[in-house]
């Protein structure tokens, strides 16, 4: 379902190149739970970004199903991310103003692939039922990761990215949190790469792939 | 179209949780629409009225033929150029009394009159007969009517003892006007077979050439786009429009500091928008949306602001045009729908203008913020380096125009380039004074202090520009206005020469009043007076005859007088300019000046200038013997008196009892001057009301200002408060540091606003009115303003503060939670 192909990513820091990505090979099959982990600096989150189309890389290809992301205009991979990809951030990045029940069908409505009885099970499944009406600022670190992993998975993507989703939790909650979104994963059939620093979180995926220079090793 | 309207339902949604900052854009957009319109409310119902005189039966808008040496002309050459094929209409004009009150009586002859001279009041058939036919009719404006204190129907006498026709209203005729038949006009001004000019229509074919039939008798006036009117006013309306404009620039700081926030927090939310799967084009189209709406409904409660100050200011600025310029202005407003669309126009102009940084920024965002390291400090020295070196090239502009700028509008071009100017070096001069500050400072707290009001300076920049300016404009037109009013009041004191004014009916009373003054013994002397129009080099001129006395070379004030200028006058061959009308014809002492008399040309020389503030028309004074001579035809109703000042209300009652005078017939030199100054008071109403407007937006620019930047305050804060400063110290600290920079703001802006006073005095006054006034500082009146603009800021920063101060400690500790 997705493959990637020899993909590199430079940036510039201080004048001088940094070479982040340097031929990243990598499969993964729909249904599949994935962990990608390696120390600060190695790439991880930048790799993520280049299969959510978040930026652009310098070379290689990144192919989703059916699409090749790589040769898409900003435009397509914003359509792209709306219509078959589902992101989870560290920082929940929930938007303030709207309150729990909004934020949840946010993306779906912008997909225009809402679906009510799918969100109402999400809304259960994530224990979410009596926190409709409250805004992110008035949930803990734990209730608000689930509005957004509801969020990512209210249009049922093809694949769900989670950069370090449980980087800003302790360690019991970060495990239910995991533990939901394993459930849900398998539930729609995505693929799931999750990007941690968590030796024990990446163990309880289907795989655990950890980057090196700028490489899978 | 849904996923463009879920969006703008997720970006409206921030304006929920941020009430106050929606507030503040709303207010911003609606003071700068609601001043603007306002002001263009007023000009253009003005406009409306000079229209209204310009097409009054063929005004400057229509060609006409005059002679170019005399008043009036035969009126066999209008027979000989209507059989030659020449469209002409003849036309008489004079001024006739009625009741004490000078009218102008206007002559047409309506079968002839061209239809197409202006929007000229119309006269359908029906009307047209009973205007012709014996008694014929005197149109009038039902304004008039009322002034004249008669009724439709009535036919008053004139002086001459002559009946008018009766009178009958026409809506549409500009006030202060009697149409009247033009042999019934040659009859009542007794000038028989005889015109003022000819107004000319479309001609149908080519007539032949005009000196082939009238020689040099005639000249032509070809219409003009500007009406004497428009012209002599044009400098008041620029006025208005700058305070207009000057509000409204003031309400876009309001808008763009709203907007600048928002779009800061914002930026997340666009940003997860983004992330989401939203694009670039359509977020940005939808935050362009959101803002034309929002400017939209705000334009809308603008224009109904606007229109409402309009109707506040209108009976104070026609009190104003009517005593500086004679011009006749409603004083119920009617406004045009081009006016409604103009002040939507400009509210969402303004909105855009205002948001610009912010949606270009918008533009620009990429999708991750972390590869984007900001480099605040760095980015902001380049910004204040490249805005001083803006201030220079503008205060370089202004140099320019004050040293080759010759017009009007190049006088207010320096004032604009001079604020501009320094409202753009206003960051750098406090960025300097606070880094002065900085190193200064020893103890921490203090250091802190400096440092962290030179990080706010940059959110805080765009209200104290404002500020500055709205405070520099008090400074300028406050002192420019008592400087006008101590002046005029000298001058005022010099000028009402005579203790008693008598304004008798007509000639006949006249001579009567006279007579029956000369047997009292406590009149100390009789100063009859007169006054005739004329036009010269195209311009309307007012001849004043004064008496031969010694009071008036003891206190009629001169700028300028050649050796025994008031013996020099006494045979008729010399004269008086007045200020303005000096500088409008380039005349000096010792130049000749000539004007057109009944019986031919009169010149004189010129030996005074003397200042004649108020006056639009030029003015010339000769001997009052010369001038009657020259014209025969100036009423002689004009009288004033010397009397001691207990004799004056015995006198005056007398006069009353003996002549039926009214109050507006007689008054002494105290009651005269009271209305005067009454008159001078009303004419700066809407300069105050104005200016009162102005520093009142630079309050809520700064105040709003001051609370959005509040809210993003507490990350510096809250590690202070951590560290042991109490909420109330903290408040306190806040509340020194925006005082400071307020306080370094408007001590900038006393010199500006000197130096504004001085550019409206020295430039804009000599160009727009002819004179020239000395110049004074009022430190009282300073202080005053340097007070209320500080009282200002202090309203401004207190709401903020006191928030701070009862901030609950779960809100700072907020900051350290690690969530955004």
């Amino acid at each position: 379902m997705l493959s990637i192909r020899n993909l590199s990513k430079t940036f510039s820091s201080a004048g001088e190149p940094v070479h982040v990505l340097r031929g990243v090979d990598l499969d993964l099959r729909a249904g599949e739970r994935v962990a990608l982990t390696g120390e600060s600096g190695s790439g991880k989150s930048t790799l993520l970004h280049l299969i959510a189309g978040l930026d652009a890389a310098d070379g290689g290809t990144i192919r989703l199903e059916d699409t090749e992301v790589t040769k898409l205009s900003d435009a397509g991979r914003a359509a792209l991310r709306r219509d078959r990809i589902g992101l989870v951030f560290q920082q929940f990045n929930l938007i303030p103003s709207l309150s729990v029940a909004d934020n949840l069908v946010f993306q779906a409505r912008i997909a225009d692939r809402h679906d009510a009885t799918w969100t109402k099970e999400l809304v259960e499944r994530l224990g979410l039922g009596s926190l409709l009406k409250r805004y992110p600022e008035q949930l803990s670190g734990g209730q608000q990761q689930r509005v957004a992993i509801g969020r990512a998975l209210a249009t049922k993507p093809s694949l769900l990215l989670a950069d370090e989703p449980t980087g800003n939790l302790d360690e019991d909650t970060a495990e239910d949190v995991l533990a939901l979104t394993r459930d849900l994963v398998a539930r729609t059939g995505c693929g799931f790469l999750m990007v941690t620093h968590s030796l024990h979180l990446a163990g309880a995926l289907d795989r655990h792939l950890t980057l090196h220079a700028g490489r899978i090793a | 179209m849904r996923r463009a309207l879920w969006i703008l339902a997720v970006l409206l949604s921030h304006w929920r949780r941020h009430k106050m900052q929606f507030a503040t854009l709303l207010v911003g957009l609606i003071a700068a629409t609601a001043l603007w319109s306002g002001v263009q409310a007023i000009n253009q119902q003005a406009r409306t009225a000079y229209d209204r005189v310009a097409a009054t039966f063929g005004g400057s808008r229509t060609a006409m033929l005059v002679a170019p040496h005399a008043a009036t002309f035969p009126q066999n050459l209008f027979i000989k150029l209507r059989r030659a094929g020449w469209p002409v209409s003849p036309a008489l004009e004079g001024r006739v009394q009625i009741n004490g009150r000078s009218v102008r009586l206007l002559g047409i002859e309506p079968v002839t009159l061209p239809v197409d001279v202006g929007n000229a009041p119309r006269l359908g058939a029906a009307d047209l007969s009973s205007f012709i036919a014996p008694p014929g009719q005197t149109l009038v404006a039902r304004e008039t009517l009322s002034d004249l204190q008669e009724t439709e129907g009535a036919a008053p006498p004139i002086s001459s003892g002559a009946k008018l026709p009766p009178l009958h209203v026409l809506p549409q005729l500009v006030p202060n006007v009697l149409v009247v038949d033009i042999g019934v006009a040659q009859r009542l001004l007794n000038k028989p077979d005889q015109v003022s000019r000819l107004l000319i229509g479309r001609p149908k074919s080519k007539p032949a050439p005009l000196a082939s039939i009238v020689g040099d008798q005639l000249q032509l006036i070809e219409p003009t786009a500007e009406t004497e009117l428009e012209r002599l006013t044009d400098s008041f309306h620029l006025n208005l429009t700058a305070f207009g404009l000057l509000s409204f620039f003031v309400g876009l700081f309001i808008v763009n500091s709203a907007v600048g926030l928002a779009f800061e927090q914002r930026l997340p939310m666009l940003r997860t928008l983004r992330a989401c799967g939203a694009s670039a084009r359509l977020v940005n189209t939808v935050l362009v949306v959101e803002l034309v709406a929002l400017a939209l409904v705000a334009g809308l409660i603008g224009l109904v602001c606007g229109y409402f100050i309009a109707a506040v200011l209108l009976p104070d600025v026609a009190a104003s045009l009517r005593g500086l310029y004679g011009a006749q202005i409603p004083g119920q407003l009617s406004l045009r729908p081009e006016w409604w669309l103009a002040g939507i126009g400009i509210s969402v102009a303004g909105a855009l203008v205002a948001a610009t940084t912010s949606l270009i920024k918008a533009v620009r965002m990429p999708v991750l913020a972390t590869a984007q390291p900001r480099a605040w400090q760095q980015r902001q020295r380049r910004w204040l380096a490249l805005q001083s070196c803006a201030a220079c090239v503008v205060f370089a502009v202004a140099l320019l125009l004050l040293r080759y700028g010759e017009s009007l509008i190049a006088g207010f071009g320096v004032l604009a380039a001079l604020m501009l100017g320094a409202a753009l070096i206003l960051p750098a001069f406090l960025e300097l004074l606070l880094l002065a500050g900085q190193r200064s400072a020893r103890r921490p707290l203090a250091l802190w202090f400096w440092a962290d009001s030179r990080q706010q300076l940059s959110g805080l920049s765009l209200a104290l520009m404002a500020l500055l300016l709205a405070l520099a404009v008090n400074v300028g037109v406050s002192t420019m206005v008592e400087t006008f009013s101590r002046t005029f009041i000298g001058w005022l004191n010099g000028r009402l020469a005579a203790d008693v004014y008598i304004s008798a009916s007509d000639n006949a009373q006249g001579v009567a009043i006279r007579n029956w003054l000369k047997q009292r013994s406590d009149v100390q002397a009789i100063l009859p007076g007169g006054r005739a129009e004329v036009q010269v080099q195209g311009q309307p001129v007012e001849l004043l005859g004064l008496p031969d006395h010694a009071l008036y070379r003891e206190r009629w004030p001169l700028l300028e007088a050649a050796p025994r200028a008031w013996s020099r006058l006494v045979p008729g061959n010399a004269a008086f300019i007045s200020e303005q009308l000096s500088r409008r014809l380039n005349v000096r002492i010792g130049d000749v000046v000539e004007v057109p008399a009944p019986s031919g040309s009169w010149e004189f020389d010129i030996v005074g200038i003397y200042a004649d503030y108020g006056n639009p028309k030029g003015q010339l004074t000769v001997n009052v013997a010369a001038l009657i001579r020259q014209f025969p035809q100036t009423p002689q109703t004009r009288i004033g008196l010397i009397v001691a000042n207990e004799n004056i209300p015995g006198l005056i009652a007398a006069l009353q009892k003996q002549f039926a005078l009214d109050d507006r017939s007689v008054a002494d030199q105290a009651t005269v001057k009271a209305e005067s100054i009454r008159i001078f008071n009303r004419t700066f109403a809407v300069t105050s009301a104005l200016n009162a407007f102005t520093l009142g937006v630079a309050g809520i620019a700064l105040f709003t200002s001051l609370l959005t930047l509040a809210n993003s305050r507490l990350p510096q804060l809250a590690p202070l408060w951590a560290i042991g400063i109490t909420r109330p110290r903290l408040a306190a600290i806040e509340l020194t540091k925006t005082l400071s920079v307020a306080l370094f703001t408007v001590l900038l802006a006393v010199p500006l606003g000197l130096l504004v006073a001085w550019c409206l005095i020295a430039i804009v006054n000599v160009k727009a009115f002819g004179w020239r006034l000395p110049f004074h500082v009022f430190p009282a009146q300073l202080i005053g303003l340097v007070t209320v603009a500080l009282l200002a800021s202090l309203l401004a920063a207190l709401l903020p503060v006191v928030r701070l101060a009862r901030m609950q400690p779960a809100s700072l500790v907020k900051v350290f939670a690690n969530e955004r």
